[in-house]
């Protein structure tokens, strides 16, 4: 056996238990004594998703394309949040704004395909902080889980506001999905 | 000709401009330029931008000149000493400079296509202030189609002549110009005739805004996507050296080939520019050396270390390969 180098080892003695002893009985007791008194006491979780916890005003969760006032998108395809981005998920197309789509998007550029990869994505806000016309924002919501990789890609649709009701936007996007469905 | 610029003395030819003659030295005491052109005759005094102090006149009369000068322009005469960045009065006068360029341009960077490589946005960056005190309304225009390839948003234009030169010395029979004077000034092809000569396409290149802009490559990338590559072919109307902005396999568009100082060697064709997107046209000669500073570099880690100065890439070379 090899020899401790320290003086600090204590050499274990085991003894016989008794017969009070080896029926473990106050043992037991005295364990339910402490699971029992835990029942009384507050919970430690929640129960999530009915219940959700309140964060942080900085907390970063999911993106968020946000619109204006008047119900336009704002994003305008210029590249900043990609070119910010170290775990390189976004990706993006631009395409010219058409004559008569002014409430639909803010200037005359825009995204007409968005897509963030959630799996990629590591909510450093970056994006946010590197957005010119304080379009991207990190919000309260985190992905999901979900059996697919591709489903963590989200596109416009998931990832654009929905527009206030009373705005343009909103009349136009509910026509589209209107046709859409019909 | 002795002339000392910065402190660093430099001995040119008689008739050299200070600019030239501060680009002989190079380095950080160079000034910036937004309309000089260095091959378009009668280029420059326009934009204010390169403007000197000179502290000592000549040899002769060494007197300071009264105003700050246009490097440009001015040339330089024996024994003048001329001050750039080691003049406040100089610095100061840019930050105004700048101040008087954006009066009228759109803040439209996010959307513009020479966002990245604009010559006014490094102007601006490297001596502007933060903030616009403007507050009037600013001049508008339409966008015009200028031919089939061309793009004109004169909002952004800040009128330093360079493309109507373009137009007049590189291309036989001018068809475009400015139009009115002061505030109202605009470029214009008369009732928007379009420009179809076979070398319209360098005022593109030409243009330190984005005011003339690919109509191809009108929002279909941002510059720092893309992979510029050093390519020619054979063309019979233009030397053929250009370099390709690729993604992958795809060329999103085709430049010419700008030197340190933003000017093309060589002008280019329109054939080469606009017809060939086709990687099997060219003979690609490997990645374009950009300047390190550029966010075209940016996520280029490679190019970013080539783009280092030649001493310094050298010995991270050595440390990372050892004597091989």
């Amino acid at each position: 056996m090899q020899t401790s180098f320290t003086n600090r080892k204590q050499v274990l003695e085991q003894k016989e238990m008794n017969i009070w002893e080896r029926m473990y009985l106050p043992a037991i007791v005295k364990g339910m004594a402490i699971t029992i008194s835990h029942f009384f006491r507050k919970p430690a979780t929640i129960r999530w998703p009915e219940q959700k916890r309140t964060v942080s005003e900085a907390y970063r969760g999911l993106h968020i394309l946000k619109r204006d006032e008047i119900g336009a998108e704002r994003c305008t395809a210029c590249g900043l949040c990609a070119l910010a981005c170290p775990a390189e998920a976004i990706t993006m197309e631009a395409a010219e704004r058409k004559p008569g789509e002014e409430s639909l998007y803010r200037e005359e550029k825009y995204a007409s395909k968005y897509e963030i990869n959630m799996l990629r994505c590591i909510f450093c806000g970056f994006c946010e902080e590197a957005c010119p016309k304080a379009a991207i924002y990190l919000e309260e919501d985190f992905a999901v889980a979900n059996y697919t990789r591709d489903t963590f890609i989200y596109g416009k649709d998931r990832l654009v506001e929905k527009p206030k009701q009373g705005t343009k936007a909103f009349e136009i996007v509910k026509v589209g999905r209107e046709r859409e469905l019909s | 000709m002795k002339v000392t610029i910065d402190n660093i003395e430099i001995e040119v030819e008689a008739g050299t401009t200070i600019m030239n003659a501060a680009r002989k030295v190079g380095g950080e005491i160079v000034p910036p330029a937004m309309c000089y052109y260095t091959s378009l005759k009668g280029s420059g005094g326009k934009c204010r931008a390169c403007l000197v102090k000179v502290s000592q006149g000549s040899t002769a009369d060494p007197r300071p000149m009264p105003k700050l000068v246009a490097s440009c322009c001015t040339t330089v005469q024996e024994g003048m000493v001329v001050q750039n960045i080691t003049s406040p009065e100089v610095l100061e006068t840019r930050k105004g400079i700048v101040e008087f360029l954006l009066i009228n341009h759109p803040l439209d960077c996010p959307i513009c296509d020479q966002a990245g490589e604009c010559d006014l946005q490094n102007f601006a960056f490297d001596h502007g202030r933060q903030k616009t005190r403007y507050d009037f309304e600013r001049r508008t225009f339409d966008v015009i189609n200028i031919g089939e390839d061309i793009k004109l948003h004169m909002t952004r234009c800040i009128l330093c002549y360079r493309c109507t030169m373009v137009a007049d010395q590189l291309t036989d029979g001018r068809e475009h110009g400015i139009l009115w004077r002061g505030d109202k000034s605009e470029i214009s092809t008369y009732i928007q005739k379009a420009v179809e000569n076979d070398f319209s396409g360098n005022m593109i290149d030409v243009c330190p805004v984005g005011a003339l802009t690919d109509k191809h490559f009108r929002f279909r990338n941002r510059v720092w996507f893309l992979n510029p590559m050093d390519a020619h072919r054979d063309c019979k109307k233009c030397s053929g050296k250009v370099v390709l902005w690729m993604r992958g396999e795809e060329i999103y568009r085709v430049t010419g080939r700008k030197d340190q100082h933003a000017e093309l060697k060589e002008f280019i064709c329109n054939d080469c520019r606009f017809e060939n997107y086709d990687t099997k046209n060219w003979t690609i000669e490997g990645p374009r050396e950009i300047e390190n500073e550029s966010v075209i570099n940016s996520n280029h880690y490679e190019e970013g270390t080539k783009a280092l100065p030649k001493e310094l890439f050298s010995k991270l070379n050595n440390e990372k390969w050892g004597d091989f």
